[in-house]
């Protein structure tokens, strides 16, 4: 279990993590989702410690991670698949961490098995591809044979083989009863794979739902009708007791309406339909929605200055303040 | 956490990257050849010296002279032990497998320190003999009045320098940037400022000036330091320790 509470980080005047909290539950995998730079990697390096928050508070079992004893066997976490000595063996790179928190060497051989990586257990890591270094990573995180485990942006870069392995090992950890927390910018991995999700935008908490019921939510299905006789059709589905939605395009949307009935009262009525389409939001847009919304909220509410605020693209802010 | 867990998993640190190895043997090939060469050519030059030059001669000290380039390659030890956690990323990974910063920088340093002790105090007295076979006649012995002292103390001080660039490392973060400070000051700064009238007063308390008086066994005509070999070294100390505290405070307040 990790709890956030108020967590909130700022760079200068510019706020990365803006008072999140939310609580990040067992047996299933939560998906931390949102656009680069919105404040996921942050929030990942402030739940293990790595920088301090400047206000608010996060504890992993109820306690601060550096009060952990021996936190790899609470926690295990794949940040940076680039955060390895290149100039170190795959198994020499494990066996420091296994060895820092009292974990027994066998287990070094154990992970690397895991991962698909003992053939090359004795390479230096920096020759490694992007997809060995992720496995490399993920055996770091699995070391201490965590309850928790944390990705970042797992299948960024990976093939599709890779990206499939990812999913199954998090579902078969998630499946364990272990706690799963991971990232992406991406919904529709996401909806793949999480169970929960947290979405955040700016470094502030926009939803904290069930996927099923976010995908209940958003996946609005609609029907959409052209004719040359719009007013017509507007004042029959109106005295039909259907809800019209009247899009920019001059198309008529019907929410939840059913193709078949639709056409067949417009053939009753003698109407031209020049398009009669069952449509399906996806996911992605919902998340888009949601997300844009915050960007807006962001520039028009939040800042006290009368000039707007510059809409830089998401992902700048937060590499500079590396 | 256990502190022998960080200490054994930082051996592993070490033991496992090439650059460990080849800053320590250019280390020691550096010194102990140096060392023979100057001793060489101040046996030759013996006859041809002042009088004042052979009551100063001191046969302990010059073995050592190849310590002032090799221990440039200490330098450069001591900032890739702790700055390459820092130019790889693998410090992230580091500080979440051990999150007491304290625990981990000085475990680190600790087993770093071990290392450069054995390798210097084994540099130390090879330098020796091999630099007092070379000045055959003119040779000194171990058991003569304070040259095992200055033996000794050239190991020490091989292993401050090295500790002392951890510390700098570890506030500077960047090898390059702390290469970059510490190699032209030891190399020629310090000496600049150590030997030039008006600022030898200042200048012999910087670390090398102070820490390399223990490998004196004869002092300079007209030598008017104002503390001794130990002192000199305790001076060193301080450098040192202020270097690591600097080291520590930054990496206790950073983000990583």
């Amino acid at each position: 279990m990790i709890e956030l509470e108020g967590l909130t980080k700022r760079y200068g005047d510019k706020v990365a993590v803006d008072s999140l909290s939310f609580s990040v539950r067992p047996g299933l995998i939560t998906g931390f989702l949102g656009p680069n730079g919105a404040g996921k990697s942050t929030t990942m390096r402030m739940i293990l410690g790595l920088d301090h928050p400047t206000a608010g508070d996060v504890r992993i079992d109820g306690r601060h991670y550096d009060r952990l004893k021996d936190p790899l066997k609470y926690i295990g976490a794949l940040l940076d698949a680039k955060a390895v000595h290149g100039g170190r063996s795959a198994y020499n790179h494990l066996l420091c961490l296994a060895q820092s928190n009292g974990i027994p060497n066998q287990r070094v051989a154990e992970v690397l098995d895991t991962v698909g990586l003992t053939a090359v257990a004795r390479k230096k890591a920096k020759g490694f591809s992007l997809g060995m270094g992720q496995r490399l990573g993920i055996a770091g995180a699995l070391l201490g044979d965590p309850r928790i485990l944390m990705f970042d942006e797992p299948v960024n870069g990976l093939d599709p083989e890779g990206i499939h392995w990812i999913r199954n090992l998090m579902k078969s950890l998630a499946a364990q009863g272990r706690t799963v927390f991971v990232s992406s910018h991406l919904m529709s991995e996401m909806a793949l794979t999480a169970d929960h999700l947290v979405v955040i935008g700016q470094g502030r908490l926009l939803a904290d739902t069930s996927m099923a019921d976010f995908i209940h939510r958003n996946s609005r299905s609609y029907v959409q009708i052209r004719t040359p006789q719009r007013e017509r059709m507007l004042d029959l589905l109106h005295d039909a007791g259907v809800t019209v939605v009247e899009a920019g395009t001059g198309a008529l949307e019907v929410d939840g309406g059913k193709a078949e009935q639709l056409g067949e009262l417009a053939a009753r009525n003698q109407i031209v339909l020049h398009e009669l389409s069952p449509q399906q939001a996806s996911l992605e847009e919902a998340f888009m929605q949601l997300t844009a919304e915050s960007v807006e909220y962001h520039a028009h509410t939040d800042s006290p200055q009368p000039e707007p605020a510059q809409p830089h693209p998401w992902g700048d802010d937060w590499q500079k303040e590396r | 956490m256990a502190t022998g867990q960080v200490v054994r998993s930082e051996w592993t640190k070490i033991r496992s990257v090439a650059s460990t190895v080849w800053t320590l043997s250019l280390a020691v090939i550096v010194t102990i050849a140096l060392g023979m060469l100057i001793s060489a050519l101040s046996s030759s030059q013996y006859d041809n010296m002042s009088r004042q030059d052979r009551l100063s001669f001191d046969p302990t000290y010059i073995s050592f002279a190849g310590m002032s380039l090799g221990q440039l390659a200490m330098i450069v030890f001591g900032v890739l032990v702790v700055s390459n956690e820092y130019s790889t990323g693998m410090i992230r990974t580091s500080l979440a497998a051990v999150p007491q910063r304290g625990a981990f920088l000085f475990s680190k340093i600790a087993v770093a320190a071990g290392l450069a002790l054995v390798v210097g105090l084994a540099t130390s007295f090879a330098a020796f003999f091999l630099g007092q076979a070379v000045l055959g006649t003119h040779r000194t012995h171990i058991g003569d009045p304070g040259v095992l002292r200055a033996v000794i103390g050239g190991g020490l001080y091989m292993t401050l320098i090295a500790v002392f660039s951890m510390g700098v490392a570890a506030m500077l973060r960047s090898p390059m940037l702390s290469l970059g400070i510490l190699m032209p000051f030891f190399f020629l700064i310090s000496n600049i400022l150590g030997n030039v009238p008006a600022t030898k007063k200042v200048g012999r308390y910087l670390p090398d000036q102070a820490g390399s008086r223990i490998m004196r066994v004869v002092p300079e005509i007209g030598d008017h330091t104002p503390y001794g070999p130990w002192g000199g070294l305790g001076i060193m100390v301080l450098w040192v320790v202020a270097a690591l505290v600097g080291g520590y405070t930054l990496l206790k307040r950073r983000d990583a």
